[in-house]
């Protein structure tokens, strides 16, 4: 009897350890770290301003940022988007069909962690999900038509706090993944995205000041200039092309692992979709 | 007599065309060296430095010190090419490109580009 209790309260330490080793705690800890390095750059900036980027530095670009967003230029694509979400497959059924409360406050819960697929699973990967399912054809990543469905589709989820999770050893795996990508220099100038985001954040490299990483997933896709549609992944090709790297496509597994971890470091953020930026 | 005045004269010629063509030479590579540190799609330093001597430096960006009294602060030249050769070699958390490492400027260029950040 006592054999027994001592074995139920070692295994109980033994899952507890496997537990503190495999889930929260270290992408936590790599969070609040990454918080506190910002709070010592930008003691003035709210944390909750985090979202508004390199806006969050500049009162000017964000007064002018307000202006616009008061009346968004890309209002008639979300139309789009929205008319996409709605309209029935042939099988009579919606995209709601496919997530709980028809897609309300759901978008802050991707990328997710599929145990059984051992993989990240982004928003637009449960879109595809959902089309296919019902006998429809998926959309292709990166592209303008998954573009202006998922600024719609994340719409439903404004004001929704991102919730990431990182749980199990397959989990942390994508996740450690994806922050050895941040951090890995490439291409010809040799950057990482942790040397302008991080080492580089609320500098200036020439006109351009540098956003933090924390908040830089929770407003996606945006439209640049107002109106051309750039979704999360495609601003990942972009820095990359502009350090003279070679980038990743759309979906792939690299690409993936990385949203997954910088959109945990988004956690506890409100979600906006879509925004404008210059 | 004369024959010797002409020699002495086409002597004193030539020597001056020398150090005309040299001082020519000069002032190329420092309008070389530059147009390769200027130029975005070569050194583009100022991405991240500002160079407060030139009134043509625009718009600088600030992720690295401003370039100004270089001479003062590398009287060694070998240590100045070489932080613009790589810059990782000495700092290897520095987000500076390794310019001459990483082939984004050749030899020469990075030779051109170092006698004009030393002039500053
Ligand atoms: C050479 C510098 C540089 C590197 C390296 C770099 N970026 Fe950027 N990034 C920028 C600039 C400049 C912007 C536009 C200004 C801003 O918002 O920071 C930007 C914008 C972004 C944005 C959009 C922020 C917003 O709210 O609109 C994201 C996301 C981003 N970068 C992620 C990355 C990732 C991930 C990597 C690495 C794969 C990376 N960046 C590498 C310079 C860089
Ligand atoms: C992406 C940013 C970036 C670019 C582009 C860049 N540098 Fe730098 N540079 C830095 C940083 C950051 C430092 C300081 C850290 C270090 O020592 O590496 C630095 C340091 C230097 C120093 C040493 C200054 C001192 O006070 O010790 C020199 C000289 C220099 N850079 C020259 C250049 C030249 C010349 C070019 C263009 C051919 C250039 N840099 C392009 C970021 C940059």
């Amino acid at each position: 009897m006592k054999r027994k209790l001592v074995y139920i309260i070692m295994a109980g330490l033994l899952l507890g350890c496997a537990h503190m080793g495999t889930s929260h705690i270290k992408p936590e800890e790599d969070r609040s770290a990454m918080i506190n390095l910002y709070k010592q750059i930008f003691p003035n900036i709210k944390f909750e301003d985090y979202i508004y980027g390199a806006l969050a530095m500049n009162p000017d670009a964000r007064s002018q940022y307000d202006d616009i967003m008061a009346f968004p230029p890309y209002s008639m694509d979300l139309d789009k988007g929205k008319k996409m979400w709605e309209t029935p497959f042939k099988n009579g059924k919606k995209f709601s069909s496919c997530f709980p409360d028809g897609g309300k406050n759901v978008a802050g819960n991707y990328p997710a962690f599929d145990n059984a697929a051992n993989r990240v699973v982004t928003f637009e990967n449960a879109i595809n999900a959902c089309l296919k399912a019902n006998g429809e054809a998926e959309l292709k990543y990166g592209e303008k038509e998954m573009g202006l469905l998922t600024a719609y589709a994340r719409s439903l989820s404004d004001g929704m706090k991102v919730n990431v999770k990182v749980e199990g050893s397959g989990a942390l795996a994508a996740y450690e993944k994806g922050k050895k990508y941040y951090a890995a220099r490439n291409g010809q100038l040799n950057f990482s995205c942790r040397s302008c985001h991080v080492q580089g954040s609320g500098k200036f490299i020439r006109m351009d000041q540098l956003s933090m990483m924390i908040g830089q997933a929770s407003h996606w896709p945006e439209f640049r200039g107002g109106t051309d549609i750039v979704t999360l992944q495609g601003r990942f090709k972009q820095c990359e092309k502009n350090v003279r790297a070679k980038p990743k496509a759309a979906n792939s597994e690299e690409y993936n692992n990385l949203e997954y971890y910088l959109t945990y470091m988004s956690n506890g953020l409100p979600m906006q979709t879509p925004v404008f930026r210059k | 007599m004369r024959i010797k005045t002409t020699i002495l004269f086409s002597l004193v010629v030539s020597l001056c065309m020398a150090s005309l063509g040299i001082a020519a030479e000069g002032a190329a590579v420092q309008e070389d060296g530059k147009s390769v540190a200027f130029n975005r799609a070569k050194g583009n330093c100022l991405a991240c430095h500002a160079i407060p001597s030139d009134p043509k430096a625009e718009s600088p960006g600030n992720i690295g010190p401003p370039l100004m009294s270089m001479k003062a602060r590398y009287p060694d030249r070998a240590k100045l090419r070489a932080k613009i050769w790589d810059a990782t070699a000495t700092n290897s958390d520095s987000v500076m490109p390794p310019f001459g490492r990483n082939k984004i400027l050749t030899e020469q260029e990075v030779d051109l580009v170092t006698d004009y950040i030393q002039g500053l």
